[in-house]
């Protein structure tokens, strides 16, 4: 996989297929971008799961916090890392000893790892990397267009109104593969200085 | 599910657009309305404090202005856009988010006389500093460059005198520095020029010109190219720092690459207020669906005048980049091979008077200070848009007494030349 820039449909597959998603760095603050992520995905109908150790006993929108992917004790779709580059092969080592194994591995804005992600990659996990899944689900479902965000994507359908707890149609067409040329530009620039 | 891109027509059609989820309506529906109601105390709070996507007053977003940024956005090549009032208020919104008191921005001397007066007297006001430097000279923008320049603003085909602006070169220069480059796309629009393919990291544009295209409705728009990383040192926190306003939310770490476009929405027409109203948004959007045919007819009839211009006998020059021989020829070639846009300036044997008696008798061409309409407009700018320069000023930025400034609409060109022709011979 490229990780520089993700097809749609390769983002669209995994947000359609996933039901439970434990978030590694997940925080109670509700200002740090893990709280919207976890708020908004759990809105939109999947399972969460905080993992914390930090919170262990307190709870994230009445979902326990738990101290280790270890600890969830059922199986998980996938996870998805709220921590920096630096921080994230232990989380992926931790998950490549769950039993099942999760089916995606999702490291957020700003997150890389690419040794990380070949190791997941080698036991046949996905991984997305340096994307938000709130962001992703929001643009594929044309949610986001009211903050004026480009969703590179297109229809001449009639939407759904979205209401707490639905999933949104993802099934847009979307507009050249989900990145725009400039966007995809600076990351492989980026990708190519480090 | 295909992961084709649609050419710019269809998306000068569909990009933003679906059909109305409550009403199945196929137009764009016009939310002429302040304020949206919550679903609960809970939704409320979270899209005050930013963490959910929604509506909630027309001052801060509306789902018809929406359309309009989503559809700019994919013209562009941007990864979000914010529309506001006009297009002065596109350019006060963004340096908002850039400028402290003391502060210096590097500005093109050619420029929209209005951008030079904002530039000039209103930004002063504020403590934001402008330092001029000469497209047609890279290097002054490299020796303007001081240890408090936040950016650099230029038009890509620049007002008066529709010259264009070798934007690569001064891309360059503004990475060098660490500063965006800011582009007014109003008069190229991105069916001529996208910037964004050349370097640009903001996109700001008159939607009142070109993109409207009817001279019916004022607007503005803010494309962020998701290209700056404005966290790499603490030059710019608004959007690196954690901001009291939204309890010490990081734009830019929320927001990732639409980050810009999120903060000129959330702490800039928050906070200054330029909204822009629905209902000009709508009809903005409808003439967004025809902009590939207007622009190319507006640019073909263009060529055809300043080729009439060019051979006539009471015309002393004429300034066209679309003409071979030009001195902006080679950069149009370049920049906008579709065609060199349809404003430009010609100056006539006769001087300042001849000027004055062409404008009053000409039929067809209505003397006003707009550009960018169906119809084709004619000004004097020595004596309008540019009349605040003072001589010199007026002859760096192609305004000089003798220079008349054309837009040319998209009526049958022969009409046009011939008006032009009867005006030149009365």
């Amino acid at each position: 996989m490229n990780h520089d820039t993700y097809p749609d449909n390769y983002i669209r597959g995994i947000l359609n297929s996933v039901k439970s998603i434990a978030m590694v760095g997940a925080s109670p603050v509700n200002v740090r971008p893990s709280y919207f992520a976890f708020k908004y995905l759990a809105e939109r109908g999947y399972d969460m799961i905080p993992v914390n150790p930090g919170y262990v006993g307190k709870s994230l929108l009445g979902k326990p916090f738990v101290a280790s992917l270890a600890d969830v004790g059922r199986p998980i779709d996938m996870i998805d890392i709220f921590r920096n580059s630096s921080h994230i092969m232990p989380v992926v080592e931790e998950a490549l000893r769950l039993s099942p194994l999760p089916k995606v591995i999702w490291m957020q804005l700003g997150a890389r790892d690419d040794a990380a992600a070949a190791k997941a990659e080698a036991v046949g996990i996905k991984v997305v990397m340096n994307r938000c899944p709130k962001i992703e689900y929001g643009r594929l479902s044309s949610e986001i267009s009211w903050m004026g965000v480009n969703s590179r994507t297109l229809s001449a359908k009639r939407a759904p109104m979205p209401t707490q707890g639905m999933r949104l149609s993802l099934n847009r067409m979307s507009v050249g593969g989900g990145q725009t040329a400039a966007s995809d530009r600076v990351a492989k620039n980026k990708t190519e200085t480090t | 599910m295909t992961d084709r891109l649609p050419g710019f027509s269809t998306l000068a059609v569909h990009a933003g657009a679906q059909p109305d989820p409550t009403t199945g309506a196929r137009a764009t529906p016009i939310y002429q309305t302040t304020s949206f109601v919550f679903n609960d105390a809970d939704h409320a709070a979270s899209l005050f404090g930013l963490q959910s996507f929604g509506n909630i007053y027309t001052r801060i977003g509306n789902p018809t202005n929406a359309v309009l940024e989503e559809r700019v956005a994919a013209l562009e090549g941007g990864t979000a856009a914010l529309a506001v009032a006009s297009g002065h208020a596109a350019q006060v919104v963004v340096l908002q988010q850039l400028m402290k008191p003391g502060d210096e921005i590097i500005a093109a001397r050619k420029l929209y006389g209005g951008s030079i007066n904002q530039f000039t007297h209103a930004f002063k006001s504020f403590g934001w500093n402008v330092a001029w430097a000469d497209p047609d000279e890279i290097e002054s923008f490299e020796r303007a460059v001081t240890p408090h320049t936040k950016a650099i603003f230029i038009e890509s085909i620049a007002n008066p005198a529709g010259s264009v602006t070798d934007i690569e070169a001064i891309a360059a220069v503004a990475r060098k520095a660490g500063v965006p480059l800011i582009v007014d796309n109003t008069l190229a629009t991105p069916y001529l020029i996208k910037p964004i393919d050349h370097g640009a990291d903001i996109v700001v544009h008159s939607l009142t010109k070109f993109l409207g295209g009817h001279g019916n409705s004022l607007g503005g728009i803010i494309v962020d190219a998701g290209t700056f990383d404005w966290s790499k040192d603490n030059k710019y926190p608004m959007l690196s720092e954690p901001r009291p306003e939204y309890h010490g939310i990081k734009i830019q770490e929320t927001f990732g690459n639409f980050a810009f476009a999120i903060a000129c929405r959330v702490l800039g027409l928050r906070d200054l207020g330029p909204a822009l109203s629905p209902f000009n948004a709508f009809m903005i959007l409808t003439g967004i669906e025809t902009l590939p045919l207007r622009m190319q007819k507006h640019c073909d009839n263009a060529k055809a005048v300043a080729e009439f211009l060019a051979g006539h006998p009471a015309v002393a020059s004429v300034n066209y980049a679309g003409l071979p021989g030009d001195k902006y020829n080679n950069l149009a070639r370049k920049y906008a091979p579709k065609g060199a846009g349809a404003v430009f300036t010609f100056s006539l044997k006769g001087g300042y008077d001849a000027g004055v008696s062409l404008v009053s008798n000409l039929q067809l061409f209505s003397h006003l200070a707009n550009v960018g309409d169906t119809r084709s407009l004619v000004i004097h700018p020595a004596s309008t848009t540019h009349s605040q320069l003072d001589d010199a000023a007026k002859i760096k930025s192609g305004a000089a007494p003798d220079v008349v400034r054309l837009s040319i609409g998209i009526e049958d060109k022969d009409d046009l030349i011939t008006d032009l022709d009867q005006a030149l011979r009365a």
